[in-house]
């Protein structure tokens, strides 16, 4: 017991509370997970749970049309949003920084988004692009611009866009408002500089903004990465997966299998490739993070 | 990168209206329609500004109006939620600000690797998680009860507070804490006396976040919450959808009662929220 009485023990001690609660709600579930998932475990037959299988619920996964579309649907998903968000987050970060006056208004603006539950979001998307009473059909028909209602969310293609722009609408905020606090920070004397050398907008952006924003691009896609399923609920609201299965994301999938269908141990199959997903994502956006800190504390 | 011509300048406040304009409209056209009688929200051709505001939407989910028999449990469906977000707030805090504390001021073996593991828990999408805690948490008895959840949020909530809380702590200097301590302070005084006050806004912000995170999460909740007993309001929004009607009125109404606390909270922290972000990240 000296040891716990020891300086040394000190942070560990400080650590223990939080250790003990994430072994007991994430380490030891997911252990449970884990073994269930080489079970033909249904909540109706609780007996399943002890026979083990191998890797069967594997096997059957990776034969399943329905879980290769909606794999395949998630990883698309994700690259799309991911990267517009980027995108039109630097835009708007550019675009704000160049606001003198009320910026810090806009940026009040810019947190709106952020504070919505994403089920929330997926109501007022819902609302917003129903084909009845929906504000964007009525809107276009008093423009004149259609005749017939449009069926954003009854139509397969029309969904998927409609769960992308919705999950760009909720988090394209994050990046705006990360890369906004980079330029902030960003220093003048290199502009400066550039610009007496003869750069012009873009030559400066491309080699001296860009750069600098890295570290902060690859903390808001860390932050991303890491509540990227929160979409679940978004779509869960919007589509629920349909029309017929054409929005199935991984998430609306495995909640439905494990749920309705009470076949709990393929359905942590799943989540464990959605765990491995999420994990891959963060993983290499947190090393590229690392990476860019350094590059940058070896610059100042 | 100064634009020096009018109409370059006319462009970009043109383009930030534009933005601002999409990120506010849905929100504000929820409001709205909170407002609406349910005539007004099905009238064709629509109706764009309230014709005749009336506060009957929320009066009616919380079983207010006359004609009605019984409303949604909506009252404590609030309840629950505040119970659940502030308790759960409330722990994760201390715990997440000594963690955050440790990392912070203290070197020890396998530090990095602890650091990226808590990260990493935060990364296991909510509903895989609900998948394996439902099978737990019903065989523990504690399925459908403000306890379990509580605990899962707090699960959520302590990896983001210590890396939110390790970023303010470290932005203290240590010769603080260490002047105090030669003046005849313990460590433990001086962390009370000079570094915790010195970190209570940054706490005060991550407490906020992880309030929200609480307050807005669904994936979770709805699946370990079953009954009036612990269901949250976000797992509370779906009972007005029913497989071919949706009850817009009082879905809109229930969307404004959720985002209130969540739009006031916000507004608080902002500017330590966005300095804790990319303070913990950059530096």
């Amino acid at each position: 017991m000296s040891f716990l009485r020891s300086p040394r023990a000190v942070p560990y001690l400080l650590l223990m509370p939080a250790i003990v609660v994430i072994l007991a709600v994430i380490a030891v579930p997911l252990a449970v997970s884990l073994w269930s998932s080489f079970t033909p475990y249904q909540l109706t037959r609780p007996v399943t749970l002890f026979t083990f299988v191998g890797l069967r619920n594997y096997s059957r996964l990776l034969e399943n049309t329905d879980f290769w579309w909606a794999f395949g649907r998630t990883i698309l998903f994700i690259t799309v949003t991911l990267n517009l968000e980027l995108v039109l987050g630097l835009g708007l970060a550019l675009l704000v920084n160049q606001i003198t006056m009320g910026q810090r208004a806009l940026r009040t603006i810019m947190m709106f988004p952020m504070m919505f539950s994403p089920i929330l979001v997926g109501f007022q998307f819902k609302y917003i692009l129903n084909d009845a009473v929906g504000l964007l059909n009525n809107a276009l028909f008093d423009l004149g611009l259609i005749t017939q209602p449009i069926p954003w969310l009854v139509e397969g293609t029309l969904a998927n866009l409609s769960i992308m722009a919705a999950e760009i609408w909720m988090s394209t905020s994050v990046f705006a408002i990360l890369l906004l606090s980079g330029l902030l920070a960003l220093p003048k004397e290199p502009i400066e500089a550039a610009k007496v050398d003869g750069c012009n907008a873009v030559q400066t952006f491309r080699h001296i903004t860009l750069p600098f924003l890295m570290p902060f691009i690859f903390i808001a896609m860390t932050i991303r990465s890491l509540d990227v399923a929160r979409a679940y609920d978004m779509v869960r609201i919007m589509t629920n997966g349909g029309p017929a299965g054409r929005t199935e994301l991984l998430w609306t999938l495995m909640a439905r299998v494990g749920y309705q269908n009470s076949q709990m141990g393929m359905a942590n199959a799943m989540g464990y490739v959605s765990i491995l997903l999420s994990l891959v994502f963060t993983l290499y956006f947190y090393r590229k993070l690392v990476a860019a800190r350094r590059y940058m504390g070896g610059v100042e | 990168m100064t634009i020096e011509r009018p109409w370059q300048r006319w462009l970009i406040r043109a383009g930030v209206f534009f933005a601002m304009a999409l990120l506010c409209v849905p929100g504000l056209w929820v409001v709205l329609t909170a407002f609406r009688p349910n005539i007004e929200i099905l009238a064709r051709p629509p109706v764009w500004l309230p014709q005749n505001p009336t506060f009957d939407n929320f009066r009616g989910i919380f079983g207010l109006l006359p004609d009605q028999q019984q409303g949604l449990p909506v009252a404590r469906y609030f309840l629950n939620s505040l119970v659940i977000s502030l308790t759960s707030t409330f722990v994760a805090i201390v715990i997440g600000m000594m963690g955050g504390y440790a990392f912070a001021r203290y070197r020890f073996k396998a530090k990095g690797a602890l650091f990226v593991s808590f990260m990493l828990s935060r990364t296991v999408p909510g509903i895989a998680l609900s998948l394996p805690l439902f099978i737990v948490w019903s065989r523990l008895g504690i399925l459908d009860t403000s306890f379990g959840l509580i605990l899962v949020y707090l699960a959520i909530n302590i990896p983001f507070t210590i890396w939110l809380t390790d970023g303010f702590f470290r932005q203290i200097p240590v010769d603080l804490a260490e002047a105090a301590q030669i003046d005849g302070c313990t460590r433990w005084q001086a962390f009370w006396k000079v570094e915790f006050p010195l970190a209570r806004s940054g706490l005060a912000s991550a407490a906020i976040f992880a309030f929200l995170t609480s307050w807005n999460e669904y994936a979770l909740a709805s699946q370990l919450t079953r009954t009036t007993v612990s269901k949250t309001m976000p797992v509370g929004l779906m009972d007005f959808t029913a497989q071919f009607t949706v009850d817009w009125a009082g879905m809109s109404a229930m969307a404004v009662l959720i985002i209130i606390p969540a739009l006031l909270l916000t507004f608080l922290v902002q500017k330590h929220l966005i300095a804790g972000l990319t303070f913990g990240g950059v530096k």
